[in-house]
């Protein structure tokens, strides 16, 4: 009996859908914010903002935004980096193309551009199903990262096929140094994410979870089929879009089309995978754990003494290890792992 | 004319090398239900182990490969009972992502083992066109791809008489259609998946032979998993015959696009064209040309 | 097996003992961060290249260090991604009294770290790739395309292969074929062969082979019914070896195909057989055995200490690759100590200057046994290349063998122009104001 939320009644409907019922959670969020917005930017050095969080959170994001579409909608997808590359490659030509565009606007826009990208490639989602539906995902990833490279237009006629990433000014402030971009990284970031949770506890996130358990019956039910899985498409793409333009001006900087490539896309899978299907926590989680996990591995393995030849096949070795005894352990991912903690801390003593 | 058909044959040629590689994955997919992210590190672990037995062992070609072959078949029992065993009954996407966590394994233990070097691999086979045709007909078809198509072909109908005419074929077809009936009934399914995945494992060596010779022993034989994915989809992740077929249709389809409408488009298009047409393919059979057809009931 | 094994354990016994001996090392102390990568597509070149730095390294140290100030490093396992490898230059940065100079060896983390550099005044070299119009460094002060770039290497071919035909206007009306990786990397020079075909009247067909380019029927065969008079290769990793085997298969001579540096090492042509017989590439190492291998064989293997898993690729394309840029590093430090002070360690602002005024000429190549190895380099605030000089190499069945005796220089001027040009758009594109850094 580490902590209880006997004694916390809802007595009105207000109470009944908050976000966090419980207070405890309340308290543990509120707290996790101050560390995350007030504690962090006093403390960490810029190797934690610039090589762990920031990544870190921008490829929860894009996480979030494929739990979104396979989590709760059920659709497989291998796409994802192609997204953020549409994501990314709007948002630059808007920056570069409309005079005096901020920079927020141009995210924005950049999302709803992957939008639009992923309503398309959804189409084919109405008849294909599972693994077939996921490898032929892979049909956008493979022509997107063409098109960006086929055509010049998309990188202003750069001669070596990049882009650069503009200045991210906000109202005549700077987001320059990497602590800075952290707060920006982290604001979005909070942001979607509290829209992403509002938005599975609604009607359309309902739908989602209705076609995701069993399509037929979903629309059997009556809902339109059509509309709730090319909304997640979009929903998930614009979210996608949005981290893949935060990669490209908060982490990288200079882009070229092949660093959203499948590899990419993959990692986001491990991560909505590792991290636990269908949950907002997970995908964070997940993020956690395929960024930090290697850099942890490097770590201890470095300090080993062994030649890099064998640290370096090593590290893979264990991280590939890793990956198939968490699953063992706990098949649902992390964040069912989080539940089942939490459970037992709420029983302790008692086993029942 | 002679240029369409010579680039339809080659395509053809090249599809049977993409049915090799994915008849890998349909004969695991089929069996245990498993999408085998591995089957790739499969390909490169095994062409990895006759080369380098090879080159740092002295032994001969028709010596390393019974050894590898023994080598993939113990790989095959050994991922049975460590991964797949405790991951009975999980949802697909949870094996698919064991499946990853194995690649990386396998990856790691390939290059740990056998040094990071690019290899040669000389089958005896050569790569060049035939004569007797070139003079005839004029046109370019090569040696190495008949001899791989033969192989291909061999390989398929001994998987077919095995599943057809033995005792383990038999339980190996109950349990893809059903694993608790066939379980039911007696079937020790562990044993058979531990058989498909050893079978799946001879498979990848045999890719990874011909493609080996054709790329040379390196990492990038990971890739050729690649080309195997719209085979997939097109033919049917639960066919042997889909494989087949659906490699003779990206190979030629993929070859011919990319020399008659790629010039078009800026070129390069191979790389996606393959998966935009098994997508048109599936939006009319949703289960590829010859899978098995789903039937879904509320 | 046995034999790599037993390296293996040799490797890490020696490991161990220098990573105990470098903990009680002294203070005066250069640190150079290594993001190497030693798993992954492209593994192979990444254990030749990064273990010539390291041999390197290991014999100005056995020599007594740069005036005394011996030069550490730590390796970071990149895996050649551009996220994995801006985590190991953040990592790195700051260790050991701070980098002085880095290498991505990379183009995806070259340009993701190319923002960061300016900031953190850490010189980044990226020989022979990345950014071509990154030479001029009144825009790109940090960083150093030494020796050579894309465009420079393509104008090189151009006139190596106008030689071939026996003089730049009989190239008139010849047909050249650029088959290449279709990727930024692989559309880099397409500026520059435009240009020439303009100029010189040849015609030029681009033929693009998807990543990885394990499968080249389909260009090949186009490739036979256009037989041209030339072929470039464009490639990388996987691709090449591909190329040459199925040039060999549709009958095309090796002799007319001209690759790139990328595709011009051991790893690319032992695949490929004896299908890579006569096939040539550009350089900008001249192959061969030079005082300074017999040293690192002596001083560093003599002592257990070298890098390489296999004693036969010493003098390898990679490895030799790894020493040139080791070379330039360490030049650049000398002569950052000869300004700002003899025997001291020098910031990141400092080898930075001293990239910016390298000059190697044949008599400092000559005392660093390495003349002919590498073309004379002589870099400035304009200049961050420094030399543009390629060379032609021939596989022989066996051994790379230079081709062409001096070194082949495309034109420059021309070059110069397009690196103007394109570096203005890009410090227009970032506001900056093209000036040379004060020494």
């Amino acid at each position: 009996m580490i902590y209880r939320e006997a004694g916390q009644f809802k007595t009105s409907y207000l109470e009944d859908g908050q976000i966090f019922p419980i207070r405890q959670d309340r308290i543990a969020v509120a707290l996790l914010l101050l560390i995350a917005f007030v504690v962090i930017p006093l403390a960490a050095t810029p190797y934690f903002f610039s090589a762990i969080l920031i990544p870190f959170l921008i490829l929860s994001l894009a996480a979030l935004g494929l739990n979104i579409l396979t989590g709760y909608a059920g659709q497989l997808s291998l796409g994802t980096a192609a997204f953020m590359a549409v994501g990314a490659f709007a948002s630059y030509n808007f920056m570069l193309r409309v005079e005096g565009m901020p920079v927020l606007l141009a995210f924005v826009l950049g999302g709803i551009c992957a939008a639009a990208v992923g309503i398309v490639f959804g189409l084919p989602s109405l008849r294909i199903r599972g693994f077939y539906l996921a490898a032929s995902t892979l049909a956008t990833q493979f022509f997107v990262v063409w098109c960006l490279t086929k055509v010049p237009w998309f990188t202003n006629y750069s001669s070596s096929g990049v882009i650069t990433a503009q200045q991210v000014e906000i109202l005549g402030f700077t987001f320059d140094t990497p602590a800075r971009k952290y707060l920006l990284v982290l604001s979005i970031v909070c942001l979607l994410a509290l829209a992403a949770k509002n938005m599975v506890r609604s009607t359309v996130g309902r739908s989602w979870m209705a076609v995701r358990d069993m399509d037929v019956a979903a629309e059997v039910i009556g809902f339109r089929l059509m509309r709730t899985k090319l909304t997640a498409f979009a929903v998930s793409s614009f979210y996608c879009g949005v981290a893949g333009a935060l990669y490209a001006y908060c982490y990288l900087g200079t882009v070229e089309p092949e660093a959203y490539n499948l590899d990419l896309s993959f990692r986001i899978l491990f991560m909505i995978i590792i991290g636990g299907v269908g949950s907002i926590l997970g995908s964070f989680l997940g993020a956690g754990f395929i960024v930090l996990l290697p850099i942890l591995l490097s770590f201890i393995v470095h300090a080993t003494g062994l030649p890099n030849q064998v640290t370096s096949n090593l590290e893979l070795m264990v991280f590939g290890a890793l990956i198939i005894f968490f699953l063992i352990v706990e098949p649902h991912g992390l964040a069912r792992l989080w539940q089942i903690g939490k459970e037992k801390l709420r029983l302790w003593p008692f086993p029942h | 004319m002679q240029f369409f058909f010579e680039v339809l044959i080659a395509g053809l040629l090249s599809g049977v090398m993409y049915a090799l590689v994915a008849l890998g994955f349909v004969l695991i997919f089929k069996a245990s239900g498993v999408f085998n992210f591995a089957q790739g590190a499969m390909v490169f672990l095994a062409a990895l182990t006759v080369a380098g037995l090879k080159d740092e062992f002295g032994l001969s070609l028709w010596a390393a490969i019974p050894v590898a072959m023994v080598v993939m078949i113990a790989l095959g029992f050994l991922t049975e009972r460590v991964v797949l065993r405790p991951l009975v009954n999980q949802h697909d996407i949870t094996l698919f992502m064991a499946t990853i966590g194995l690649t990386f394994f396998l990856e790691g233990l390939a290059q740990l083992v056998w040094g990071s070097n690019v290899r040669k691999l000389e089958l005896g086979i050569e790569d060049v066109p035939f004569e007797a045709i070139m003079e005839s007909t004029g046109m370019l078809v090569s040696q190495f791809d008949v001899v791989a198509a033969l192989i291909c072909g061999a390989l398929v109908a001994v998987l077919a008489l095995i599943f057809n005419k033995t005792k383990i074929g038999r339980a190996l077809r109950a349990v893809a259609d059903d694993h608790q009936a066939a379980l039911s009934v007696g079937i020790p399914l562990q044993h058979v998946w531990g058989v498909v995945w050893a079978v799946a494992g001879i498979v990848a060596l045999v890719a990874g032979l011909l493609w080996g010779a054709r790329n040379g022993v390196q990492f990038a034989l990971t890739f050729v998993a690649l080309k195997a994915l719209p085979v997939l989809i097109l033919g049917g992740f639960t066919s042997v015959p889909g494989a087949i077929v659906g490699g003779l249709i990206i190979g030629a389809s993929e070859k011919l696009a990319e020399v008659f409408i790629g010039p078009y488009v800026g070129g390069g298009i191979e790389g996606w064209f393959p998966y935009v047409l098994a997508l048109v393919f599936l939006l009319v059979r949703p289960e590829g040309l010859f899978g098995e057809k789903i039937i879904r009931r509320i | 097996m046995k034999r790599h094994i037993t390296r293996l354990l040799a490797g890490t016994v020696v490991a161990a003992a220098t990573a105990i001996t470098s903990i009680t090392a002294s203070a005066q102390e250069q640190f150079v961060p290594l993001l190497s990568y030693r798993v992954g597509p492209y593994a192979s070149g990444g254990s030749g290249i990064f273990g010539g730095v390291i041999d390197y390294f290991n014999l100005v140290n056995a020599q007594g260090g740069i005036n005394g100030v011996k030069i550490t490093w730590e390796e970071c396992e990149t895996e050649y991604n551009a996220a994995r490898g801006v985590e190991c230059y953040e990592r790195l940065k700051k260790k050991g009294g701070g980098a002085t100079v880095v290498e991505p060896l990379s183009t995806g983390i070259a340009y993701g770290i190319l923002d960061r550099v300016a900031v953190d005044k850490v010189p980044m070299t990226t020989m022979g790739y990345g950014r071509s119009d990154a030479a001029n460094g009144k825009v790109f002060p940090y960083v150093f395309p030494l020796i050579t770039n894309y465009w420079n290497q393509a104008a090189g071919m151009i006139k190596y292969l106008g030689e071939q035909a026996g003089g730049m206007d009989k190239l008139k009306g010849k047909k050249i074929v650029h088959l290449y990786h279709d990727s930024a990397y692989g559309k880099e020079p397409f500026p520059v062969f435009e240009a020439y075909e303009k100029q010189l009247g040849f015609q030029l067909i681009k033929i693009p082979v998807a990543h990885p380019g394990n499968e080249q029927n389909s260009q090949w065969l186009q490739i036979r019914r256009e037989n041209p008079d030339y072929v470039i290769l464009w490639g990388w990793g996987v691709m090449n070896a591909v190329a040459i085997k199925t040039a060999a298969r549709v009958g095309y001579p090796r002799e007319k195909m001209l690759g790139v540096w990328w595709a011009g090492s051991e790893e690319d042509v032992i695949p490929a057989g004896d299908a890579a017989k006569g096939y040539s590439t550009m350089t900008f190492n001249t192959p061969g055995n030079y005082p300074v291998l017999d040293e690192i064989r002596k001083k560093v293997y003599g002592a257990g200490k070298g890098n390489l898993a296999d004693r036969d690729r010493i003098g390898s394309v990679y490895h030799m690759r790894g020493i040139t840029a080791a070379i330039l590093w360490t030049e650049a430090i000398r002569k950052a100590q000869d300004k700002y002070g003899k025997g001291k360690v020098m910031t990141g602002e400092q080898v930075r200057w001293g990239l910016e005024n390298l000059n190697l000429d044949d008599k400092r190549l000559r005392e660093l046994g390495a003349l002919g190895m590498l073309p004379p380099v002589k870099t400035s605030c304009e200049d961050h290349e420094g030399s543009g000089a390629v060379k032609v190499q021939t596989w022989d069945g066996k051994a790379w063998k230079a081709v062409t005796p001096n070194w082949v220089i495309g034109d420059r001027a021309m070059i110069r122009r397009m690196v103007e040009e394109s570096s203005a758009k890009y410090a227009a594109e970032k506001k900056i104001t093209p000036a040379c850094l004060p020494g």
